[in-house]
C-alpha cells in the first residue's frame, strides 16, 4: 500500500500529472474575486474566508477524475483490482494520495492567499485549521464521485454534478468555523461537527467506492 | 403468496396492468376533489386572504418529493440485495416524479412567499435542503442516463442513492445548523396536535381536512406515474432484448 501511495504521488508530481496546476486554479480564483466585487478590503473581508473555501473546494473537484481514469484507460485498475490488497484499502490510499498532492498544498497556500483578500487577522488560524480538517473529506468524497464515474467517456461534468451536492455539509460547517474565528466566535462546536464529518466519510467511503470500481471493471 | 412474486416482470405486467387505470382515475378524481375543495369552498384566512390556499398544492407536493426519494432509496436497497430489476426501473422511474415535485413544492413556495414574506426566495433552512434535495436528483437521473449498460447503470444509481441519502440526510442539519428558518414548523400532521394535548397552533381542521384529500390524491398520482414509468421502462428494456435477438439472428 505503501508502494502505491508513493507511485500515485510520483504519477502526480510528475510532468502530465496535474500537480500544482490545482494550486494555479486556486490562485486564479482568488484573483478574479475582486475583479468581481471590487477591490474595497473591507468588502474583501468580509467575504475573503467563504471565497477560500469555495475556491479550495473546485480546485480540488478540478482534479478528481485524474484518480482513476488514467488507471482505468491503461489496465492497472484491472491488476490493482485483482492484487492481494483489498480494493477498499486502494480507494483510500488513492484519496489519502489526492489529498497530499491536492489538499495539502491548498491548505498550506490559504494563509498566503488570505492575505490577498485582506482576511481579519484572527480568521488565519481557523481558516488553516478548517481547511485542514475539512479538505481530506473533500478528496475522500471526490474519491468515490470518480469511482462512480470513471467507466464514462466524458464524466468531468457529471462528475461534478454528482460531487458538489455531496461537499454541500464540509463546506457548510468548514466555512461556519472559519466564519466564526474571522468573528472571534467560539468554533467548537462547527469544528468538532467538520471532523466527525471528516472521520466518517475517511472511514465509510471507501467500501463504497470500492463497491463502485467493482461495479465499474465487471 | 409473497410480495416477491412482482419481481417477475410478467407478474408486475400483469397486476399492474390491472391496478394502473383503476389507481389512475382515482388519483385524477381524489386530487381534484381535495384541490376544489380547497380551492372553492373554503374561508380565507383573516390574515392571509387567498393566498393561504396554495398549501392544497405546496404541502401535497412537498411530502411526495421527499416519499419519492424515500421509495427509491427502499427500491435501490431490494436491486442491491435481491438483484430484482423491476425493482430498479421502479427507482428510475420515480426520480422524474419525484424531482418535478420538489420542482412544484419550490415553485409553488415561492409564489407564496412573495406576498407574504415579502421575498421570492430566503435561505431558509427547508428551502434550502429542497433545493438540495432537487440538485441530488438531477445528478442521480444524469448518472441513470450517462450509462449504456442497464445493469451498470442500476448498480451505479443505486450505490450513489445510497450514499446520497446519507448525505441528504447530513445536509438537512447542517443547514438548520447554517441558518435561521423563516418557513414555519410541522403543523399538519403532529402527535399531539391530533389528541389535542399540545397548545401550539396548528392548520385548523377548516383547512387540514381537503389538504389530507389533497395529500391522498397526489400520493395516488404518484403511485399512478411510478407504476405507468415503470411499465415503460419494462417495455423498452423488452424491445431492446428483441432487437438484440433480430440483431443475432440477422448475423
Amino acid at each position: 500500500m505503501r508502494a502505491l501511495l508513493l507511485r500515485d504521488m510520483r504519477l502526480a508530481v510528475r510532468a502530465g500529472g496535474g500537480f500544482g496546476l490545482a494550486l494555479a486554479f486556486f490562485l486564479i480564483v482568488v484573483t478574479l474575486v475582486p475583479f468581481a466585487v471590487g477591490p474595497q478590503p473591507e468588502v474583501l473581508g468580509e467575504i475573503a474566508a467563504g471565497v477560500l473555501w469555495i475556491g479550495a473546494l473546485l480546485a480540488c473537484l478540478l482534479s478528481l477524475d485524474r484518480i482513476f481514469a488514467l488507471d482505468y484507460e491503461d489496465g492497472s485498475l484491472d491488476l490493482l483490482a485483482t492484487a492481494p490488497v483489498p480494493l477498499e484499502g486502494v480507494t483510500a490510499v488513492k484519496a489519502l494520495a489526492h489529498w497530499l498532492t491536492t489538499g495539502l498544498p491548498l491548505v498550506l497556500a490559504a494563509p498566503v492567499l488570505a492575505v490577498l483578500l485582506h482576511l481579519p487577522g484572527p480568521g488565519f488560524l481557523w481558516l488553516t485549521v478548517s481547511l485542514a480538517v475539512g479538505t481530506p473529506a473533500l478528496s475522500v468524497i471526490g474519491c468515490f464521485g470518480a469511482a462512480l464515474t470513471v467507466g464514462l467517456k466524458r464524466g468531468g461534468l457529471l462528475l461534478s454534478l454528482i460531487v458538489l451536492p455531496l461537499y454541500v455539509p464540509v463546506l457548510i460547517f468548514g466555512a461556519e468555523v472559519a466564519r466564526r474565528g474571522v468573528d472571534g466566535l467560539a468554533v467548537g462546536t462547527p469544528l468538532a461537527l467538520l471532523g466527525g464529518l471528516t472521520a466518517g466519510a475517511v472511514a465509510l467511503l471507501p467500501f463504497a467506492a470500492a463497491a463502485a470500481i467493482r461495479i465499474n471493471l465487471r | 403468496m409473497s410480495l416477491w412474486e412482482y419481481a417477475n416482470p410478467v407478474k408486475f405486467m400483469a397486476t399492474s396492468g390491472r391496478i394502473l387505470p383503476a389507481c389512475a382515475v382515482l388519483a385524477g378524481l381524489v386530487t381534484l376533489v381535495g384541490v376544489c375543495w380547497g380551492f372553492f369552498a373554503t374561508p380565507e384566512d383573516y390574515k392571509q386572504g387567498a393566498t393561504v390556499k396554495i398549501i392544497f398544492i405546496h404541502v401535497p407536493a412537498a411530502m411526495m418529493a421527499i416519499n419519492a426519494w424515500a421509495m427509491m432509496l427502499v427500491a435501490s436497497l431490494i436491486w442491491v440485495v435481491r438483484r430484482h430489476h423491476v425493482s430498479a426501473l421502479a427507482a428510475k422511474a420515480a426520480a422524474p416524479v419525484g424531482v418535478a415535485m420538489t420542482l412544484i413544492a419550490l415553485f409553488t413556495g415561492a409564489v407564496w412567499g412573495q406576498p407574504m414574506w415579502g421575498t421570492w426566495w430566503a435561505w431558509d433552512p427547508r428551502l434550502t435542503s429542497f433545493l438540495i434535495l432537487f440538485l441530488f436528483y438531477l445528478g442521480y437521473m444524469a448518472l441513470w442516463a450517462a450509462i449504456d449498460d442497464p445493469d451498470t447503470a442500476a448498480d451505479l444509481t443505486s450505490v450513489l442513492c445510497l450514499v446520497g441519502s446519507v448525505f441528504a440526510i447530513l445536509s438537512r442539519y447542517a443547514v438548520n445548523f447554517w441558518n435561521q428558518g423563516l418557513h414555519q414548523g410541522a403543523s399538519v400532521l403532529r402527535a399531539g396536535a391530533v389528541t389535542g394535548s399540545d397548545t401550539e397552533e396548528k392548520v385548523s381542521n377548516v383547512y387540514a381536512l381537503p389538504l389530507f384529500v389533497s395529500m391522498a390524491g397526489f400520493f395516488l398520482l404518484f403511485l399512478a406515474l411510478v407504476l405507468m414509468g415503470t411499465r415503460t421502462e419494462i417495455r423498452a428494456r423488452r424491445i431492446k432484448a428483441l432487437e438484440a435477438r433480430a440483431r443475432m439472428a440477422d448475423a
